[in-house]
């Protein structure tokens, strides 16, 4: 393995973050999660019923030593975010959330005004903020004087499975914040998706639909934990620059018929 | 007297005075690991025992799902 990711005091084992919605079934859950090994898991609340579907749910992912990373999905505003966030500190016992402020209903774009001051309420009450954000750089810097320690662009909008569709954008924030824990959020479709965010020095990615919605979620997990794994050992590696000219990679001196023919 | 209360988008009565302990209780609530808000505002748990609600209060009771 290539190295734990620490963030604060918490040390992640996997640099792969994975959603818990959507899956086929309870046990398809369970298994993948098995098959992935992931550093987080993502989950969210929503209004309980008597019956108590939601307690069920939460029965698996305790069985899992894993660090839970709660959401604000759904959240249009600051005001519902907020809420969202200290409901799920009480029930989830942490202070970490992913931020989720929506902007615009048909990409999921966050909205970075409503972003920023949500964070900065949050930040102000001890919340540890991971933001689902756009590649915008000037709204990286303003999250990053809010209190973000991790940054969460997004690949492509959510359940997209388009991949990086600004890799100059992720490679710029990757650039001007060295320092920074980044995160690839949303958008990943393939194993090799995730690869290139990691290539390119993101320090995770966090999916969900990609696992979920797979013909094999099981094998699909696994596929993703070795991508992930595979593009962090890449970057630190140090990939070799692309060139135009060819250049041979068998060495020619002293191969036979050296300078004997062709003149 | 009766109060008329807003939980999870359902209108429900409740006997006078009622906290958000006691309303958890009639629901079916009780021992379950849920968070709750009135009128968009959460409310910890440590206050269930003593935060009355009020005609016209609208209550949300959340509790784990899946989440990506």
């Amino acid at each position: 393995m290539s190295g734990a990711l620490r963030i604060g005091d918490q040390i992640l084992s996997s640099r792969l973050f994975l959603g818990t919605a959507g899956y086929p079934s309870p046990d398809a859950l369970r298994r993948a999660i098995e098959a992935a090994r992931p550093g987080l898991l993502t989950v969210s609340l929503r209004r309980e019923n008597a019956a108590g579907q939601g307690q069920k749910f939460w029965e698996i992912i305790k069985g899992f030593d894993i660090p839970v990373l709660p959401n604000t999905a759904g959240c249009y505003s600051v005001e519902e975010a907020v809420t969202t966030a200290q409901m799920a500190r009480e029930v989830f016992e942490t202070n970490w959330i992913k931020l989720e402020v929506i902007g615009d209903d048909y990409t999921l774009q966050p909205d970075p005004f409503g972003l920023l001051s949500a964070t900065e309420r949050l930040v102000s009450i001890g919340f540890e903020v991971l933001p689902y954000m756009n590649d915008d750089l000037v709204l990286a810097e303003r999250l990053k004087d809010a209190g973000c320690r991790v940054l969460m662009p997004w690949g492509a909008p959510i359940g997209s499975g388009r991949g990086l569709n600004n890799v100059f954008a992720l490679k710029t924030l990757r650039e001007r914040f060295p320092d920074t824990i980044l995160v690839v959020d949303a958008g990943i479709g393939a194993p090799s998706h995730a690869t290139q965010a990691m290539e390119l020095g993101y320090d995770a990615v966090l999916l969900n639909t990609a696992v979920a919605k797979a013909g094999d979620p099981v094998m699909m997990a696994g596929a993703f934990a070795q991508a992930i794994e595979a593009g962090r050992q890449a970057f630190l590696s140090g990939i070799i620059a692309p060139q135009d000219k060819a250049n041979a990679s068998t060495p020619l001196i002293d191969r036979p018929f050296w300078h004997q023919q062709g003149g | 007297m009766r109060i008329s209360v807003t939980v999870n988008g359902t209108k429900r009565e409740f006997e006078a005075p009622v906290n958000i302990g006691g309303a958890l209780k009639v629901e079916g609530y009780e021992g379950m690991l849920v968070a709750v808000a009135v009128n968009g505002h959460f409310v910890p748990k440590a206050q269930h025992g003593v935060s009355r609600l009020k005609d016209g209060d609208e209550v949300e009771i959340v509790s784990p799902m899946q989440g990506g």
